[in-house]
């Protein structure tokens, strides 16, 4: 992916001095080589400081909110799984088109470096990708994992390499992960449990939630302008504020405000410091929509309208649909 | 005569929609059917300008049980509110059903509001099924571990 840099780096260059745009999103390399994050390069110069390697997970679509308020057309470095939540946004009038213009940039899929760390690897110098090898250079010796093994969760339920919006593409496609498994697994799994342990399981889970909102400031279904939880003053401001039920309706409320728009980007629970399983709630409303209403993947285009917004005469009551559930 | 102090006695929300169900409770007191005292209606213009939150807000506030009524599908006053209705509340109710929160504690129900007697019926019966389960401890616990 290094030679993708590259690409990007020339591209993003190429598109401000053609005046096409005025900025760009893209990644900036972190303390480590691992922990890339999302930044805006505003000149040329700027621009060398791209970096793209397997450690740039974050969706950049969120931030064309910022671009659209600032009027300035931005260039977005897209993943195929990024587009969708660009789509999303587009759909609810959050981020305007004419502001951004999105370039494909192809992925073989994230790596989970605190997988690698629990695998044993510390002191990490170095990185590499070969075919399905991922190997890993320490102090201590190499080390050489699967990439099955230490992939990110959100990567193992990869939607494939097609862009659902680009204006063009970077270089060739890879080729999608050969991983992917029944991404409702989990969900069944829970489904499966008896109500009491289903019950106790989201206890025990939603219990480490800190309730510092960074599964809402990632998502790209989640963007209102103003936002009840940012208000202090409000009885469900944050955790000090919010006494024990609300902790646990802020869940509920999270996952099912965004059912229907959620695009199962799996953002939300990849960014959790707690590692709350927060995205079996998404995903939960995911497989019920599919099941109830016909197969629907949010963000797929800007138009088809939401499941929640639309209707059919002969829908299932919702004790049938639930007694259907399965 | 004295109420039996052991005897529970559940606390129903009921939210009715102006045009049908809640004219069907009145049709169920013109026509003086009983229903029993423990189910107390909030009007709502529309089914479907009940938001999830506010079931979830009846249970937190210690409803033991709630139910939605509203127009025949077909039949909202505006024209398709309960369409929309039908679809949330069936996702809201497979989620707590997920969640392990008992979703029989909560039910949706269409009544016209030439139907005083199914009014009446529903609610007696709904009475009977939260009296049956007792009081509703798991969803104003849910809450954080301690
Ligand atoms: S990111 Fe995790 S800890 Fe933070 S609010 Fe969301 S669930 Fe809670
Ligand atoms: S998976 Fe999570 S972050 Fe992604 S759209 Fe759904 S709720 Fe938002
Ligand atoms: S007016 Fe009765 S359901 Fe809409």
């Amino acid at each position: 992916m290094q030679k993708i840099a590259e690409l990007m780096r020339a591209k993003a260059v190429e598109l401000l001095q053609s005046s096409k745009a005025e900025r760009v999103l893209a990644w900036r390399a972190g303390e480590f080589f691992y922990d890339n994050a999302p930044a805006a390069f505003n000149d040329v110069d700027a621009c060398q400081e791209i970096v793209y390697n397997e450690f740039c997970p974050a969706n950049l679509a969120k931030y064309l909110i910022e671009a659209t308020k600032q009027q300035k057309k931005t260039v977005v470095f897209l993943k195929p799984c990024d587009t969708y939540g660009v789509n999303q946004l587009l759909k609810d009038h959050r981020i305007k088109r004419e502001y951004f213009y999105a370039v494909g940039t192809p992925c073989s899929g994230m790596l989970d470096v605190k997988k690698i760390k629990e695998l044993g690897a510390k002191a990490i110098t170095q990185i590499t990708c070969e075919d399905n090898k991922v190997i890993v250079e320490t102090p201590y010796g190499t080390k050489e994992f699967a990439k099955e093994e230490v992939l990110l969760d959100k990567c193992m339920m990869c939607k494939g390499n097609e862009y659902k919006i680009a204006d063009e593409e970077l270089g060739e496609k890879l080729e999608p992960i050969q991983f992917v498994g029944d991404r409702f697994a989990a969900v069944k799994a829970i489904e499966a449990m008896s109500a009491e342990e289903r019950f106790a399981f989201w206890q025990e889970e939603l219990s480490k939630c800190i309730r510092c909102n960074a599964c809402r400031d990632i998502c790209p279904a989640c963007s209102c302008e103003q936002c009840i939880f940012d208000n202090q003053e409000a009885p469900v401001g944050g955790k000090a504020a919010a006494d024990d039920v609300e902790e646990q309706l802020f869940h509920l409320i999270r996952a099912y405000h965004v059912a229907g728009r959620c695009v199962g980007c799996g953002e939300c629970a990849r960014v959790c410091p707690q590692g709350v399983k927060l995205g079996l709630l998404n995903l939960k409303f995911i497989k019920d929509i599919n099941q109830f209403y016909g197969a629907y993947q949010a963000g797929e285009d800007a138009t088809t309208p939401s499941p929640l917004v639309s209707y059919k005469e002969n829908d299932p009551e919702a004790e049938e649909a639930v007694q259907r559930r399965g | 005569m004295l109420k039996d102090a052991a005897k529970f006695e559940p606390k129903i929300v009921a939210f009715c929609c102006n045009w049908c169900s809640y004219a069907g409770a009145d049709g169920a007191g013109t026509a003086r059917k009983n229903y029993p005292a423990n189910v107390k209606i909030i009007k709502v213009p529309c089914s479907c300008r009940v938001n999830p939150m506010f079931i979830l807000r009846a249970f937190q506030r210690g409803a033991d049980g709630v139910i939605l009524c509203g127009c025949h599908p077909g039949d909202c006053h505006y024209s398709t509110g309960n369409y929309y209705t039908r679809r949330r509340m069936a996702l809201l109710m497979s989620m707590l059903n997920f969640m392990g929160v008992a979703e029989d504690r909560f039910r949706v129900e269409w009544v016209s509001a030439a139907e005083g007697a199914k009014f009446a019926e529903v609610m007696n019966d709904f009475v009977v099924q939260i009296t049956a389960l007792g009081e509703n401890v798991k969803l104003r616990d849910l809450r954080c571990k301690k």
